[in-house]
């Protein structure tokens, strides 16, 4: 494996709750090396979200260790290691698509020079240019998230987080930024973290397949998977794709015995 | 200008209704005299000196017209102290009335708008304030301001304050409410992942104010405001009751006084026309802000 990037061990984060303790993440061990796509997999209450949250310092660990880029993950936030993408866009209305893309630039203190040419390009790079000046209402759905991926990229961190990105959205829209985050992966080369509900989806995009169950959240399979790095739509008539998906389902399918 | 027809025919029944009304409101007194003098009064002459009294119960419409008419261009332009005639506005006109009390209205409204953002801001980001502001403010609004107003303006003019402040301070006491509590709902529309969103860049407590409460609490605000300026209008004729140094309030009191009905109705109408434009003005002020945040219904 290439240079961790994120290492977790024993991690563990209890809720406390009205209804008791909740266990979302109950002794999480996991390397994440540099350059890989590692999707997340499970059924609602698995704790993929929470444990993503956790290497985001959204969420704190109440028990084990886990480093970002061999930081604390509060440091690695400060020092704005990774971008996180969320299920909603949530781009502001009364900023434009630039506007939007420029917000986190504006935060971390960049030139007004850099700030344009840093979206120009992050812009390019999820082919919205030409609507740099547009609103977000006057975009679909899928044009709006391409959106808020470009803004996760505009400032230089090596790790994207993606909670769900493309949850929201139909079938034919989520092939194609499937194939797009592919091909924006192949050149960036950052380091993924991909939380999905869809089987599909994580074996079409990841290098590894986290599997997860709930109550209490942990792993119960680590997939990697055998497809080439170059990825046409229709590998996923191939036979190597359809055994890791059947995997995949194997392994959430032994995680649901224990409901 | 869609609505001009909706707008228009409800202004016409409201016309046709207080016409109406001005005969049998105004009739007992015409009776009385035409028995008075011993005179017959036929229907077609009374319904005409209904509409035309000195000082008739309700004033018939083109009766305040035309005194809303005498006393702004005519007082102004051909009275012995009005503008035309000796530089300055006339005591006696509208237009000198309606100024003091717009003057009023906006030195209130805007420290009351000023008041209510302080104290949202804080009941967002503090929480004692948050436990604490907000029962204060809403008991500060159940006390009715026609039993408070004498008592700010005596206190305020015991410490050597008087004129257009003590009037101003009644309006913000009116006019900073709705103002905190739209304001209070803005400054928290941004969602839990919004707020994530700025945490992920570590955004400084300050950016998050500036670049995602502030905007969102836009729509908030001038809604907010709307109400206020009404809200400040209001207070301050209310403050000019009991000063009795010009105003709105001033010609609505007097004009009881004296039985002056005509006189009531116009002012009554010129701080109608005042509250309107002024409602008018944040509404257009809302529209170009809204419209330039590309946030425009």
């Amino acid at each position: 494996m290439n240079q961790p990037v994120i290492e977790a061990s024993g991690l563990s984060l209890t809720f406390q709750t009205n209804d008791g303790p909740v266990h979302a993440l109950k002794d999480v061990n996991l390397t994440i090396g540099k350059g890989e796509f590692v999707s997340f997999i499970g059924p609602s209450g698995c704790g993929k979200t929470t444990f993503l949250r956790v290497i985001a310092d959204l969420e704190h660990p109440t028990a084990g260790t886990i480093t970002v880029n061999g930081m604390s993950p509060d440091a690695a936030r400060k020092a704005r290691a990774y971008g996180y993408v969320f299920q909603a866009a949530g781009l502001y209305p009364w900023r434009t698509i630039e506007g939007n893309v420029r917000l986190p630039l504006e935060i971390m203190g960049y030139s007004r020079a850099e700030q344009a040419e840093r979206a120009r390009r992050v812009l390019e790079l999820v082919e919205l240019d030409g609507f740099e000046k547009k609103f977000p209402w006057q975009l679909s759905g899928g044009m709006q998230q391409r959106a808020s991926i470009a803004r996760a990229l505009a400032f230089d961190a090596d790790i994207l987080l993606m909670d769900e990105p493309f949850g929201a959205l139909d079938e034919i829209v989520r092939d194609r930024l499937n194939e797009e985050l592919l091909s924006l992966w192949a050149r960036t080369e950052k380091t993924i973290g991909f939380v999905t509900h869809s089987i599909p989806e994580a074996v079409y995009l990841s290098t590894r397949i986290v599997v997860m169950s709930p109550r209490p959240g942990r792993i119960t399979d680590v997939i990697e998977s055998t497809l080439p790095r170059e990825r046409p739509l229709d590998i996923r008539d191939s036979r190597e794709f359809i055994e890791i998906a059947h995997r995949v389902r194997e392994g959430l399918r032994a995680g649901h015995v224990d409901d | 200008m869609r609505n001009i027809v909706p707008v228009l025919t409800v202004t016409l029944a409201l016309l046709i209704g207080w016409y109406l009304a001005v005969v049998p409101m105004n009739a007992q007194w015409e009776r009385d005299q035409a028995a008075r003098a011993d005179t017959d009064l036929g229907f077609t002459t009374l319904v005409a000196r209904t509409m035309s009294q000195d000082r008739p119960r309700l004033p018939a419409p083109h009766q305040v017209a035309v005194e809303l008419w005498d006393s702004t261009w005519v007082e102004e332009m051909t009275g012995r102290r009005g503008w035309w005639n000796s530089g300055s506005l006339s005591n006696r006109s509208l237009v000198y009335h309606g100024w003091v009390t717009f003057s009023a209205t906006i030195l209130g409204f805007a420290i009351g708008t000023g008041l209510g953002i302080v104290l949202a801001v804080g009941i967002v980001y503090n929480r004692a304030m948050d436990a604490s502001v907000m029962p204060w403010a809403i008991a500060s609004q159940t006390i009715p301001i026609i039993a408070l107003a004498p008592m700010i303006i005596v206190v305020l003019n015991s410490i050597g304050i008087s004129g257009l402040v003590p009037k101003s301070i009644i309006a913000a006491y009116l006019s900073f409410f709705p103002v905190v509590v739209g304001m209070v709902k803005g400054l928290r529309a941004p969602d839990a992942m919004q707020l994530d969103l700025m945490k992920t860049w570590s955004a400084a407590g300050l950016a998050v104010f500036l670049k995602l409460r502030l905007p969102s609490s836009m729509p908030y605000l001038f809604a907010s405001l709307k109400v206020g300026i009404a809200a400040s209008l209001v207070g301050t004729i209310v403050g000019e009751l009991p000063v009795q140094q010009g105003g709105l309030g001033v010609r609505l009191l007097s004009g009881s006084y004296y039985g002056q009905t005509v006189q009531i109705w116009s002012a009554l109408f010129a701080a109608a026309i005042l509250a309107a434009v002024m409602v008018g003005v944040i509404g257009l002020i809302q529209r170009v802000t809204l419209k330039r945040m590309g946030m425009a219904q």
